[in-house]
């Protein structure tokens, strides 16, 4: 369980007793602090925008308090040994999530927009499947290694769920996105959520076989070991799909996200820094070559670089057939004035940008109202959570539950990444959402299934060695030697 | 609502927040793998040179080791007066470490999540453990390693109880169990 000082001058250290701590009762505390935040920053919105504490408080504090306990309760009985932090961070983030979604629903701007849905009492139902389903994944998924048996079906899936937001009738194009799939009766699903994870699945099991061959067959030039032709197969193999998603669902988000958690297990996987180089070089060629000639990415990328100029033309009625959008310049401007402090719960502006002010854009409401300070904790936290998720794979022993492990938390990281960097105007704007605090039911799903696996892995790591069995016939085989 | 304690909610919801991010850092903090060394007394220790011989490191450890340092309940009490308390490291690199026998199992070997992480060349990476039996006798156990644990002279073949004090040989390191 430990290591002991390694250096030759340290002579006389002493190595404490070895429990190993299921540090169940420190989660449990985390997370009623987890709980207690997002109660306290609700009833700070009901204050400050009605006069008066909201009168959903205590409901919407005991039920984000009874599915965090059914959830650590469920961590208590089927996996005792797994890491104190992810639960209540996660947890937190979709408290706030939900505060934020509920304060944009009071917004009588908002109101007024045609597709106008109170979102909060749905996120809540989402969040309470999101647990369900994470609980469901602690009980049913008892070993992570089982995962490994199904490697090439993952594939498959991952394809299939890739595949289905293209399938006539049942793909939606939402505002030029299509990653949307329509289930009648049920509303829509974002299959690419779920192929995040499945993905991740099949990169762990198919590199844990690969990996030597991948690693070991290079020639070594200018610092860098160059892969043999043949084995850059694979990664081309992705790149290509990559490509297609991004020709054909014309998303950027969902594609930099494939290509990129490849590349992190690849590198994780083989420990060769040219997968990175070549990784960084296809993404970009690319990026480039689809942009010039698809449409969509063109008009994303314009946004991009002059989002003051859309927020003009928006107000202009204009004939080029293009979707104008002011919400980047919104966000902008949402963010620059939370300044360092922000506006306070409830005073900011920032239901201005209308359309996905809850979803895409929910960073922008914390830009504005709880300002850098608030932004940095809340990127803080996701950082934990990733930190937790590396901190994981360091720890499992086995190489499927490691890559699993970093994939998964990779994924996670770049999708924040990916967000962030698009409501911030520091990339192009995509259509992905921030996991756990944007309005939308796969995300919330997806992500806590994710935060499951990676609690059942970190489990079987922290679990101590079983102590040594005290066979019944050790009498009988006692060496009788001589004193 | 006053503006004020609209401003005093805004800053406390922000120092809330911050506390949850800290108190998080905190867990990691205290989370990381690992058990607890404490390093004890003699700096001047680390400035002398290394005791060549076997008679004054002995000498040494049973200077060091004379402060108490067992916290808690011991696993081996229940054997009386001669259970041992401590195993000691007497020869090799990592001279003068000590394991409070607390009940648990050691581990011994290169791997790095070893109880005792042995940096030596003739160890393989899961090398020894260490473990009481029922009757709170320390069983030492090779577990199958390529150049053999010696208990005494002779290497070992099965789990075999340690006697206080005899040494156990792995590669270049001796340990042994004390008092």
């Amino acid at each position: 369980m430990s290591s002991s000082t390694n250096s030759p001058t340290h002579h006389t250290s002493t190595i404490g007793a070895i429990g190993a701590p299921s540090r169940r009762n420190t989660e449990l505390a985390l997370l009623v602090f987890a709980v207690a935040i997002p109660v306290f920053a609700y009833a700070n919105v009901g204050l400050a925008i009605s006069d008066q504490v909201p009168s959903g408080l205590l409901s919407y504090g005991l039920g984000l308090g009874l599915l965090a306990g059914v959830a650590h309760l469920a961590v208590r009985k089927f996996a005792p040994y797994a890491d104190p932090l992810l639960l209540p961070l996660a947890t937190l983030l979709n408290g706030l999530g939900l505060v934020v979604i509920w304060r944009l629903d009071q917004s009588k701007l908002l109101q007024s927009l045609p597709n106008f849905v109170t979102a909060a009492p749905r996120q809540l139902l989402y969040t309470a499947l999101g647990i369900g389903l994470f609980v469901v994944v602690l009980i049913f998924l008892k070993d992570h290694r089982v995962l490994q048996r199904y490697t090439y079906i993952s594939m498959f899936t991952a394809l299939v769920l890739l595949i289905l937001p293209l399938v006539p009738g049942l793909g939606a194009n939402i505002y030029g996105a299509k990653i949307w799939i329509n289930i009648p009766g049920l509303g829509s699903l974002q299959p690419g959520e779920f192929a995040k994870i499945v993905l991740a699945v099949f990169f762990a099991g198919y590199l844990m076989v690969k990996r030597d061959a991948l690693a070991l067959a290079s020639r070594r030039f200018m610092g860098l070991y160059l892969p043999r032709g043949r084995d850059l197969g694979p990664i081309l193999v992705v790149w290509a799909i990559s490509i297609l998603i991004l020709v054909f669902e014309t998303d950027l988000g969902t594609s930099l996200l494939f290509f990129g958690m490849f590349v992190i297990m690849l590198y994780v996987a083989t420990e060769r820094t040219s997968w990175i180089v070549f990784g960084l070089l296809m993404s970009a060629v690319g990026a480039v070559g689809v942009a010039s000639f698809e449409s969509h990415i063109q008009t994303r990328v314009q946004a991009w670089l002059n989002p003051m100029r859309e927020y003009e033309l928006s107000r202009q009625v204009t004939h080029d057939g293009i979707l104008h959008s002011d919400q980047l310049q919104q966000a902008l401007w949402a963010f620059g004035s939370g300044g360092t402090l922000g506006s306070g719960w409830g005073q900011g502006h920032s239901d201005l940008i209308r359309f996905a002010a809850n979803s895409d854009f929910v960073l922008a409401t914390f830009g504005e109202e709880l300002g850098l300070a608030g932004v940095m904790a809340i990127l803080l936290i996701y950082g934990l959570i990733v930190e937790r998720g590396v901190r994981t794979a360091l720890a499992a022993r086995d190489p499927f539950g490691k890559l699993l492990a970093i994939g998964l938390s990779g994924a996670f990281a770049l999708q924040v990444f990916v967000v962030a960097g698009g409501v911030m105007g520091l990339i192009p704007l995509t259509g992905m959402t921030m996991p756990f605090l944007a309005y939308g039911g796969s995300s919330v799903l997806a992500n806590w299934a994710l935060i499951g696996i990676l609690i059942r892995i970190s489990d079987t790591a922290r679990r101590p060695a079983p102590a040594p069995a005290s066979s019944p016939d050790a009498e009988m085989t006692q060496v009788v030697r001589p004193s | 609502m006053s503006e004020l304690t609209l401003t005093v909610m805004r800053l406390g919801f922000l120092a809330v927040l911050w506390l949850f991010v800290i108190v998080a850092v905190q867990v990691i903090r205290s989370d990381l793998f690992g058990t607890r060394v404490t390093q004890r007394g003699s700096r001047r220790e680390a400035a002398r040179p290394q005791p060549s011989g076997r008679q004054q490191t002995r000498q040494q450890a049973r200077q060091q080791a004379a402060p108490p340092q067992q916290r808690g309940q011991q696993g081996g009490g229940r054997r009386g007066r001669n259970a041992p308390t401590k195993l000691v490291v007497t020869e090799g690199t990592l001279t003068g470490t000590t394991v409070a026998l607390q009940g648990q199992t050691i581990t011994l070997g290169r791997a790095h999540d070893s109880t005792i992480v042995l940096d030596d060349d003739y160890a393989s990476s899961r090398h020894a453990r260490i473990y009481p039996d029922q009757n709170g006798q320390w069983i030492i156990e090779d577990l199958g390693s390529t150049n053999g644990t010696y208990l005494d002279r002779s290497r070992l073949t099965t789990p075999t109880p340690i006697p206080l004090g005899a040494p156990i040989r792995i590669g270049k390191t001796a340990i042994e169990l004390r008092k």
